[in-house]
């Protein structure tokens, strides 16, 4: 069959959601940032929920993410997000509010802002896109840099008698009993990018049906800061950071009903 | 004889030539052009078109979301 006979609109399979704008991201060439951005814009279209969503927006790299999908955003000051959606849904109790936010972001500067916000169950969605690294401000190392890694302030590899250790702050928020519904996924292949789509999906529906606070820990690549290939990223990051940082969901509950999975 | 038939446009201006899709295809149909795009990139293009299923995991896995996906039944 010829090519021209294939490219028809009767054969479309896959396309750019049209939440998506036309603006072109600023992220470096195979960062996880893009892909997370278009599952999000992906689901809020087809769940229809454009005009009830409302996204607070970190500092870090995603700083710009309201310049790309077309809802509702407001801008937080570093780590501070959960703190504003927080206003935002407690006024705006019928719309649909998430956090996006990096680890410096989440598991530094706004420990006790998420940490608040997750234990008072706060009804929001919370994408926590861990790339183990300062990405935005050179690659310096995080709370989630791991054991060894080297970083531009970890020159010889993360040392955790200085440094302390790698934080699974996922999987301290899964023992809150305001969380809902817990888990850590990634976007490194094809397969790993629709399952995380489908705990995106269950996330926003947990939201939508008032059981508290969602929260999905995205293991990303930030090639970048790593100094690799985005390909190569992508394997390094099988290697070495989900065995550290495992796949799959921690809790599935309803806030305030404990389950220490 | 695959079932499907597929093909793939890249939107050669907005790649950023990452490699990602090019690693993501199971049947190896796209690769980096040796030309760059207006960025300066080498942007991602279906080397082998003949051997595209149109399974979409190209689209699925690009950040900057380059790539639409056409899948027909074969002839
Ligand atoms: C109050 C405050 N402190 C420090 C900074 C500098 N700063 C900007 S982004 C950033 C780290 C972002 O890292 P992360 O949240 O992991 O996002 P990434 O860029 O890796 O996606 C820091 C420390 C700031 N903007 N404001
Ligand atoms: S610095 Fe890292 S996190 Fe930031 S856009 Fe580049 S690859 Fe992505
Ligand atoms: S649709 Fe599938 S087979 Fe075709 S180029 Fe994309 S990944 Fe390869
Ligand atoms: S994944 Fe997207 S941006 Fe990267 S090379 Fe392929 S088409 Fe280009
Ligand atoms: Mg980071």
């Amino acid at each position: 069959m010829e090519i021209q006979e294939i490219i028809k609109p009767e054969n479309l399979v896959y396309q750019k959601t049209p939440l998506l704008n036309d603006d072109v991201m600023h992220y470096c060439p195979g960062c996880s940032h893009g892909v997370v951005h278009k599952l999000l814009a992906e689901l809020i279209e087809e769940m229809d929920l454009q005009e009830k969503t409302i996204g607070v927006a970190p500092v870090g790299c995603s700083v710009f993410a309201y310049n790309y999908i077309d809802i509702d955003w407001q801008e937080a000051a570093h780590g501070r997000a959960p703190a504003v959606a927080t206003g935002i849904a407690r006024i705006n109790p019928d719309n649909f509010v998430f956090t996006y936010q990096g680890d410096g972001d989440l598991a530094s500067i706004g420990t006790a802002e998420i940490m608040h916000a997750c234990n008072r169950g706060e009804n929001i969605l919370v994408i926590f896109i861990n790339n183990g690294i300062y990405g935005m401000t050179g690659g310096q190392m995080a709370p989630t840099t791991l054991e060894g890694m080297v970083t531009s302030t970890t020159p010889n590899g993360r040392n955790v008698d200085l440094n302390g250790y790698p934080m699974k702050i996922t999987n301290l928020i899964a023992q809150l009993p305001g969380t809902s519904y817990v888990t850590r996924q990634s976007v490194h292949t094809a397969a790993a990018v629709r399952k995380c789509k489908r705990s995106i999906k269950k996330a926003i529906q947990n939201v939508l049906d008032k059981k508290g606070t969602s929260f999905v820990e995205v293991v990303s690549t930030c090639n970048s800061g790593w100094k690799m290939t985005p390909v190569d990223s992508n394997k390094w990051m099988e290697e070495n950071m989900i065995p550290y940082y495992p796949l799959g969901d921690m809790k599935d509950t309803i806030k305030g009903e404990h389950s220490d999975r | 004889m695959a079932k499907f038939v597929g093909a793939v446009v890249v939107d050669k201006e907005t790649c950023k030539g990452c490699g990602v899709c090019v690693d993501a295809c199971p049947e190896s149909v796209l690769a980096l052009h040796r030309d760059v795009n207006g960025k300066g990139y080498h942007y991602s293009y279906m080397k082998d078109a003949g051997a595209c299923i149109g399974c979409i995991n190209c689209g699925v896995v690009c950040p900057d979301t380059c790539i639409t996906v056409y899948r027909a039944k074969a002839s």
